[in-house]
């Protein structure tokens, strides 16, 4: 029995019955880590051996109640106490948290041991990883292909079985689109569902902290356990807490799903449009009742996004000025040249860019035209998904227009790169919830993901859409083959 | 919108960017790039229509204004790349 191979539930089933030992999970980890991380180079920082010497303290007290003894991984953003958080940036190379954020404080809270900090793009903007300061992660299923982004060190580690469930965050479908490209499950839960307190700042309106597991079982439990409102991030909600699990009822009769047309067309790969509408007539066949329609604000959503995302970026990332923490350049002689030259060295050509274009579309002359418009035209998208919401419980689209590209393919055209989120920014905007769940693969094997979207706070029911499906198909039994 | 050299070197300036001669102008392609695209928005009919500053609904979060200690000077005075005496250290400003 290989333990990297089952699900968290699996797992903690057998920890229960006493068959394995935190430890025994622990050491089959490490080692697939030290076997896989030469390949896929999903960590950017591994703490294997304090998480053996956690497992053995656990294993010693023989109490495993509320998820001790489960491994997990963090992408690179968010805060561990006296662990690097880089958000794979030159800018954070050696900075050390000295907190941990609400999501680590409640993962150490039910006992979960961290295997480690994942791969990004810096500062979570990219759709690749490639723009990650310290290395490109490899998609398991082709190494010469991207994990996706920004979260693909997640959901690569996921896939490749480097770490049982992980946390990512999701701006614009760094979750979603990552999982859909490694074959695994990905939640982008409605905006305030869970406290931001230590994830580092890219977006703060679109950003949000979600679970990449191997199914929708984990997906719904590690959901259970981020979620709930925090009096540190004052746009975490205070609502009622829920039971995921519970959710997962593995029945749609009568569940009304909206399909929007403009999600299917120009640009859309043909087999991942194949791939959906196989998907949509199973969805038919266990007596969901589906209907097409029409979202028409969808063609300015990418526009806005960017315009939005970036204006934000470029405040947030003010902060980074080589005084209290981050990277100091060596050239300087007055103050003004520590911001301007630190910044300059520190911040990797993505980030410039969106910094650059951010601070373009909030200058004087061009708010109006850029920014401000932007704010309108996202009250437009946020009517029509509420509107849709009226007449369907979920709506279903491709969680990406493609599969996984190469490695190379986009990174010098960043225009194109952005153009791989078309599906997922629409979601971030309106500040749902949505979740990509396996669903086929090309005539290549590269992972097609179905994203499912849902009303505010309504996670219950894109989660048991999720499950119904999964359980009614085989998709998870397909497994990364790592090829050459 | 079509953006000059002049407006990209402002800018930059704006964003406490130094941009180097060919970083000048593969950033002025990309930011041009990305402005015919983003000049879509333009389209939009939004006449009368609020601006969404936030994706959850607009209210203003209160809280009594109490310090919370963090209690740990050093660990936060650990990550800087200068420090003396407790304190951040920077060049000579006056």
């Amino acid at each position: 029995m290989n333990l990297t191979e089952l699900t968290v539930h699996e797992l903690k089933e057998k920890l229960n019955n006493k068959e394995i030992t935190s430890q025994d999970i622990v050491k089959a980890y490490v080692d697939r880590i030290n076997e896989k991380e030469p390949e896929v180079k999903a960590f950017i920082t591994t703490l294997c051996d304090e998480a053996l010497e956690q497992a053995k303290k656990i294993d010693e007290e023989g109490d495993y109640s509320s998820f001790k003894g489960i491994p997990i991984g963090i992408k690179d953003n968010i805060n561990i106490t006296g662990v690097k958080t880089t958000c794979a940036s030159r800018m954070l190379e050696n900075f050390v948290s000295p907190y941990d954020a609400t999501v680590i404080e409640k993962l150490k809270d039910e006992g979960i041991i961290n295997l480690g900090k994942l791969n990004m793009d810096e500062f979570a903007m990219g759709g690749s990883t490639e723009y990650s300061y310290f290395k490109k992660t490899s998609n398991p299923w082709d190494l010469n292909r991207v994990p996706g982004g920004s979260s693909g060190g997640s959901a690569a580690a996921v896939a490749a079985g480097m770490a049982p469930w992980a946390l990512g965050s999701d701006t614009g479908g760094s979750i979603r689109q990552p999982s859909s490209f490694c074959g695994v499950v990905g939640m982008k839960p409605t905006y305030g569902l869970i406290s931001r307190y230590g994830l580092v700042a890219f977006a703060s309106s679109l950003d949000q902290i979600g679970p990449i597991t191997k199914d929708v079982r984990d997906n719904a439990m590690l959901l259970n356990i981020i979620a709930g409102h925090d009096e540190k991030d004052t746009t975490s909600e205070n609502i009622e807490k829920k039971d995921y699990v519970k959710a997962l009822k593995n029945d749609v009769k009568g569940l009304k799903i909206g399909v929007p047309k403009e999600f299917y067309g120009e640009g859309i790969n043909p087999e991942v449009k194949k791939a959906l509408e196989t998907a949509i007539a199973k969805y038919k066949e266990l007596g969901a009742e589906v209907e097409e329609f029409s979202m028409d604000v969808a063609k300015y959503a990418l526009a806005t996004y960017y315009i939005i995302a970036c204006a934000e970026a470029s405040s947030n990332l003010g902060r980074f000025d080589g005084i209290r923490y981050g990277y100091r350049t060596k050239e300087f002689s007055n103050l003004k040249d520590i911001y301007k030259n630190s910044r300059s060295e520190g911040f990797g050509a993505e980030v410039k860019r969106r910094i650059i274009l951010g601070t373009y579309v909030l200058s004087s002359g061009y708010y109006d035209a850029y920014y401000k418009k932007a704010q309108q035209v996202r009250t437009l998208v946020k009517n029509e998904f509420s509107k849709a919401f009226e007449k369907y419980d979920v709506i279903v689209t491709p969680t990406a227009p493609t599969v996984a590209f190469n490695i190379g393919e986009k990174s010098n055209n960043p225009l194109e790169m952005y153009l791989a989120d078309i599906c997922t920014v629409p979601i971030n905007i309106a500040g749902v919830p949505a979740i990509s769940v396996p669903c086929g693969v090309d005539s290549n094997g590269m992972p097609i993901g179905m994203q499912i979207i849902g009303k505010h706070f309504a996670e219950e029911t894109i989660l048991n859409a999720a499950y119904t499906y999964e359980q009614n198909t085989n998709f998870k039994e397909n497994k990364p083959t790592f090829k050459k | 919108m079509k953006v000059s050299k002049e407006e990209l070197l402002h800018i930059a300036k704006l964003s406490n960017l130094i941009l180097k001669e060919d970083e000048v102008e593969s950033y002025l392609l990309n930011l041009q790039d990305i402005l015919n695209f983003a000049d879509i928005v333009n389209e939009a009919s939004t006449e009368g229509v609020q601006e969404t500053i936030g994706a959850n609904s607009n209210y203003n979060v209160f809280r009594k204004d109490e310090i919370k200690e963090f209690g740990n000077r050093d660990i936060l005075l650990q990550n800087a790349p200068e420090q003396e005496d407790g304190m951040f250290k920077i060049p000579k400003v006056i």
